[in-house]
């Protein structure tokens, strides 16, 4: 059949890359490349993905951090310095108790991370088995399942959240968790029309043909080929979870002063959003650009695992 | 390749084969009929009936072409024998037994003895294994070839065995053209040495010069493993080429069966007439004197059937009788009249069938033909 093209072959084992790599790659050497290292090229391949990854990293890892870099503690005020632009004492500025602002959206930032992360673990878990099972198993299954996820769809997303909000007091982990039960059922619909496809798809028969059981059909064959779906879709959702506690914070019902969030340093802010611009900017910029982010990765993820992507 | 491939002794596959009798694989009576289910109840308000009553011997180490227009049911055919479909009536017997009722665990044995091949290369590899996980994964399944070095060589053989380059192991199928893809399905169906592959429609849809490669690859491998086919396809030349006795299917049942001469040479089914004759020719001259024979209208809905001979609403032969009456698959009689004798394996669900001499749309003698024995 195709013949190779042997040169390249021997040239790439040699170790020999050149500007030729990329036309090798699709011809070439063959073997001694497993699944992840593919999965990495083409990763890498991805800039505003990498660059996107990098920045999440950088936040992730300044929210670690945080305890230990913030230059003063989030509710330390200091009357001297009440609403001050930023300065070298104070990078970010103060807010009107004084207290420093790169600290607070440091601290902000490991509440909307907690939130985003958790949110998007959940929602893919929880969502990726519900859909899996409905789509695979049809009928009573997915009748039962179906409801359910119409049910919590049509549910009324803020007026929830904000009732909720106001029995219980949120912290960082009962947000994440509401709004995760909230959310699960996009991603479960959105697996559920893959896996139905995919069901019925010659290879699953093909495999059905050959016995392969159910559970191994459902991980080898179907998961396998809803998982760059499943990625997008949940990067959405971390995006999507950080605006959200954001807006709830917003509107006063979220995580609680003192503790900050960047959606209740928002809401502080919005009566001075003119005149101390600082207080607005820092946290909103920091909501754009990790919603962005993680945005981008996803991208970059699903063109990775993708075989079919072009090289 | 003189073992067999997957190591399987000789003398086990003699002693089950002894014991099944004179066919690999019959079908009794297989019926399939779709529910179609309306409002918001679900109620079922009919059913289409895609498979209405088969029965099929198919012997050992022949290939059984089955012909017939898109949606007269060969695939779900198919899909009954394999069981991927559970029939609403009938038995499927394999090697003297009806697999029907067998267990997961059963049915797993069977498995090994009776694959596919698909129609379409590109929906039936998974984009996202490789190649080489593709081919094993029967191997896996069934816990055949040892430690995974074992089996990758095994999985390497079969590429060579197919036609491909064994190094193309770790290759994803699109980068494969559909001849080579439908190779990796034939790899994957030989892996487990079956006795039976049904192949539905494989090459349909190839080109024309690879059709022919993947034909002669399919039949190398019969001679050289012994294989049992059941070929289906809408393309009677195909067809023609590969089988050694061939089925023609209308509308959920077998119009006409036949070795492949009686067929080609004598068909008696009005149907399988008029199929033959949309056969082109390539000679000019004689395609321009070929009569064809122009069914009017469209196949009936299966979901609502003809009465009588399903084949009544577009025959030109039809008679009253015909529409009361479900014609049985009556053996038909050799060409040279009754002194030629009758031929049990040719056999036609047809009360007046085109005899020799006659034109298809010549008006059949008074009686039904030799329904009166019956």
């Amino acid at each position: 059949m195709v013949d190779q093209p042997r040169g390249m072959t021997d040239l790439r084992a040699d170790g020999a890359m050149g500007p030729g790599e990329a036309a090798a790659e699709g011809y070439g050497k063959v073997e001694g490349r497993t699944q992840k290292q593919i999965v990495w090229r083409r990763f890498k391949r991805h800039k505003l993905a990498i660059a996107g990854g990098l920045v999440l990293l950088l936040i992730y890892v300044a929210a670690l951090a945080t305890p230990v870099i913030a230059p003063y503690e989030y509710d330390e005020s200091d009357f001297t310095a009440i609403n001050q632009g930023p300065s070298a004492d104070h990078p970010m500025g103060t807010d009107r108790l004084g207290r420093d602002e790169l600290t607070r959206v440091l601290y902000g930032g490991r509440v909307s991370l907690v939130v985003g992360l958790g949110v998007g673990t959940f929602v893919t878990l929880i969502g990726g088995i519900v859909g899996l099972l409905s789509g695979y198993y049809g009928r009573r299954v997915d009748t039962a399942l179906a409801g359910l996820m119409d049910f919590v769809l049509v549910l009324p997303f803020l007026p929830v959240l904000l009732v909720l909000g106001s029995i219980f007091q949120f912290s960082a982990f009962t947000i994440t968790f509401v709004i995760a039960l909230l959310l699960w059922p996009r991603m479960a619909r959105i697996v559920r029309g893959q896996v139905l496809s995919i069901r019925n798809q010659d290879y699953v028969q093909a495999a059905k043909a050959i016995g392969v059981s159910d559970v191994r059909i459902a991980f080898r064959h179907v998961l396998p080929n809803v998982v760059g779906i499943m990625v997008v879709e949940a990067t959405l959702v971390v995006a999507q979870a950080i605006l959200i506690e954001t807006a709830v914070s917003y509107l006063g019902l979220g995580i609680q002063p003192p503790t900050p969030s960047w959606g209740n340093m928002l809401e502080d802010s919005r009566t001075t959003m003119t005149t101390q611009w600082w207080l607005t900017w820092f946290p909103g910029l920091m909501i754009v650009l990790t919603a962005l982010c993680v945005n981008f990765l996803g991208d970059g993820l699903r063109d990775a695992l993708d075989p079919k992507a072009v090289e | 390749m003189t073992e067999a491939p997957n190591g399987r002794t000789e003398a086990a596959g003699a002693t089950s084969s002894a014991s099944s009798g004179e066919y690999l694989l019959e079908t009794r009576g297989l019926k399939m009929h779709f529910p179609i289910k309306a409002g918001v109840l679900k109620r079922t308000v009919g059913h289409v009936k895609a498979v209405d009553g088969v029965d099929l011997q198919v012997r050992q180490g022949e290939t059984l072409g089955l012909v017939g227009e898109s949606g007269c049911g060969k695939s779900t055919l198919a899909r009954l024998i394999l069981r991927l479909l559970e029939p609403t009536a009938g038995e499927v017997v394999f090697e003297g037994e009806n697999i029907l009722g067998y267990d997961r665990k059963r049915m797993l044995r069977v498995r090994r003895d009776m694959q596919i091949i698909f129609q379409d290369p590109y929906a039936s590899l998974n984009p996202r294994m490789t190649v080489g996980n593709i081919i094993a994964e029967p191997l896996k399944t069934h816990d055949i070839g040892g430690s995974s070095g074992e089996r990758k060589r095994r999985v390497q053989e079969l590429l060579e065995i197919v036609g491909l380059n064994p190094e193309h192991y770790n290759r994803y199928p699109h980068e494969f053209s559909g001849g080579q893809r439908q190779r990796i399905g034939v790899a994957r169906a030989v892996a487990l040495n079956p006795k039976l592959i049904i192949c539905d429609e494989p090459v349909s849809a190839l080109d024309v010069s690879i059709q022919a490669q993947v034909v002669n690859l399919l039949q190398d491998l019969q001679k050289e493993f012994g294989l049992t086919y059941v070929f289906i396809a809408h393309d009677l030349s195909v067809v023609k080429h590969i089988s050694d006795r061939v089925a023609v299917m209308y509308l959920g049942k077998i119009a006409e069966i036949s070795d492949r001469k009686g067929l080609y040479a004598e068909p008696r089914h009005p149907y399988t007439n008029a199929l033959l004759s949309a056969i082109p020719v390539p000679d000019p001259e004689k395609e321009r004197a070929r009569r064809r024979v122009v069914l009017a209208g469209d196949v009936p809905s299966p979901a609502n059937p003809p009465s009588g001979c399903n084949f009544h609403t577009r025959c030109p032969r039809v008679r009253e009788y015909c529409k009361e009456h479900v014609p049985p698959l009556i053996p038909q009689e050799k060409n040279g009249g009754a002194e030629a004798g009758e031929s049990p394996d040719h056999r036609a669900s047809c009360f007046f069938p085109v005899l020799e001499g006659q034109r298809i749309d010549e008006r059949a003698e008074s009686t039904p033909y030799r329904v009166s024995e019956r």
